[in-house]
């Protein structure tokens, strides 16, 4: 167990070195600094999606609803409201959370394969809200118009809009943040009830844990980072659009989590590493580029059922 | 004054009528058992109590109010706690995790987002305590997934017990085990009964454990009340001996 805890913490250090370094070392391996912004922003997002499902068992399949309305409430603030990349970023979080916890009490009693159908037809909906309502969200053509603003704290003014080495640290505290608070919960008497239903409900219920409210806090704290990353993305692309809610964007957080390792912390930040970066590669050289994606995600569950990150440790453990 | 009272209790899954008006009263400090043949409604009757199932029709009184209609968290939090014919635990983590959920869960902490470092100094005693009472010390920290069948239910009843219940209702406790499990298990059972002096209500299919242990048998018969008494009138009842051995000589 001490070994263990032990090797937990050099590969936290180790995740939080590359990360810190990442505008550093990327462009080295041919990457770019947009493109490591655009990994640890989906990172958040399907990190927040394992929350729920890998931590609670919970399988939401319209979680881009949270996270295109994170990015439409950034994006129609900073456009309509106020031009600041702070309020953005607030506000976007607010709309995605609070969508989350009122949708919430109506779909929690639904299990498994019902509860993933209903999510996606909640997405749907705010897909066609974002699709139709051409005069306010700039329907397909996306919300333009706007970009993200200068970060002004009282002593200093940060130019996240021409440097993206600075955006790329802003992104990374907010996700440290948002990343550190789920790691914290986890670790929690709360955190353990969440894993208690997520190895056996009935004995949680009997245990007098009322598994519909727990799943509900845990649904509600998971779409409110997620439209952290929403709100992120949107000021990454300094642009909006209705894919973002899409039920395909949904899809690939899941196809992240799984891919990295659903029962692993970190996993779904290998997911979305790995998606990112072969989605920005493949894409450059074929249209297909996603069924090549799909050809290695069926690959890696096959032969590496608990993912990337499950695989690897289980050859660190033996 | 009676701690459970079951008052003319019905549970019907369509046509099939599975309990049939059934009473029981049970008093505080009194191990109860259940007993019947295969398809006797036992579990259904069980199920009814701890809220996993909802009644057609009756009553349940536990410490003088109505519980019918709560949920099953909300009986636990009244004080019933009960285990599973096919034992219900955490598979995926150690005995310790198990017990530990369970003990924060009793404790008032299932929402606390912290632990204070006094509060898990309290946890932590508390479930060496548990671990010390199922015999489990010495297998704290293997996977509850990958222990024996007997030690998988004894983390199962350890679990229970946190939960500091003041009623104990146990579906089968030696279902599946080896004649040393079997022993184990009953020594735990009349521990908890003669010396925490637990109220236990059980199913058993193992005569020999439920003689051994129970203060007054119930006998179910085709979801029915068949009898109800001590072990003494219980074995010399005429109708209970042609209800189990009928069958076998028809």
């Amino acid at each position: 167990m001490g070994s263990d805890t032990l090797k937990n913490q050099a590969a936290n250090v180790v995740v939080w070195l590359l990360l810190l370094a990442m505008p550093y070392w990327l462009p080295h391996v041919g990457g770019y600094v947009e493109l490591g912004s655009r990994v640890v922003v989906l990172a958040l997002a399907a990190m927040a999606l394992n929350f729920l499902l890998g931590y609670t068992g919970v399988l939401s399949f319209g979680h881009a609803a949270y996270f295109g309305l994170g990015a439409y409430g950034a994006g129609m603030t900073i456009r309509y409201l106020v031009p600041s990349t702070g309020a953005g970023l607030i506000v976007g979080t607010l709309v995605g959370a609070v969508a989350g916890a009122i949708i919430g009490p109506m779909i929690i009693r639904l299990r498994g394969v019902y509860f993933a159908m209903v999510t996606i037809a909640f997405a749907q909906v705010f897909y066609f809200i974002a699709f139709r309502w051409n005069n306010v969200t700039g329907g397909d053509d996306g919300l333009t118009g706007w970009t993200r603003q200068p970060l002004h704290l009282g002593f200093a003014t940060i130019d996240i809009q021409q440097n993206p080495v600075a955006f790329y640290f802003l992104v990374l505290a907010v996700f440290a943040i948002a990343v550190g608070v789920m790691a914290f919960l986890l670790r929690s008497p709360f955190g353990r009830t969440l894993i208690a239903i997520r190895e056996n409900e009935r004995r949680a219920r009997f245990l007098g844990i009322p598994v519909d409210q727990h799943i509900w806090i845990s649904w509600t704290i998971s779409c409110a980072v997620v439209s952290v990353a929403g709100a992120l993305y949107a000021l990454l692309n300094n642009f909006v659009d209705p894919r973002a809610l899409y039920w395909t964007q949904s899809g690939d957080f899941v196809i992240m989590a799984v891919l990295g390792g659903m029962r692993s912390f970190w996993g779904p930040l290998i997911g979305a590493a790995i998606f990112v970066t072969l989605q920005d590669y493949l894409s450059s050289q074929t249209e297909n580029w996603m069924s090549f994606v799909g050809l290695f995600f069926v690959l890696v569950v096959l032969f590496f059922p608990r993912g990337i990150l499950g695989m690897i440790r289980r050859k660190v453990a033996s | 004054m009676s701690l459970l009272k079951v008052e003319n209790l019905s549970k019907h899954f369509g046509s099939l009528i599975a309990v049939d008006d059934v009473s029981m009263t049970v008093e505080p400090g009194e191990l109860r058992a259940v007993i019947g043949p295969n398809g006797a409604g036992k579990t259904t009757f069980f199920n009814m109590i701890s809220g996993f199932l909802t009644q057609t029709s009756g009553k349940i009184i536990f410490d003088n109010e109505d519980i019918s209609t709560l949920l099953p968290a909300r009986r636990v939090w009244r004080g019933i706690a009960r285990t599973f014919q096919i034992t219900e635990v955490f598979p995926e983590l150690s005995v310790r995790e198990n017990l530990r959920i369970a003990v924060e869960t009793a404790s008032g902490l299932r929402l606390s987002p912290w632990l204070s470092r006094e509060r898990d100094g309290e946890i932590r005693t508390r479930i060496d305590e548990l671990l010390g009472m199922g015999g489990l010390a010495a297998k704290a920290n293997r996977l509850v997934g990958e222990m024996s069948h007997g030690d998988q239910r004894a983390t199962e009843i350890m679990m229970a017990l946190a939960l500091k219940p003041r009623l104990l209702l146990l579906d089968e406790p030696t279902a599946g085990m080896g004649d040393q499990e079997t022993y184990d298990i009953t020594q735990l059972i009349r521990r908890l009964h003669r010396d925490e002096r637990l109220t236990i209500v059980l199913i058993e299919h193992d005569m020999r454990v439920v003689f051994h242990l129970a203060d007054r048998i119930l006998v179910l018969a085709e979801g029915k009340m068949l009898a109800e008494g001590t072990p003494q009138e219980i074995a010399s009842n005429e109708a209970v001996q042609a209800a189990y051995l009928g069958k076998a000589a028809a």
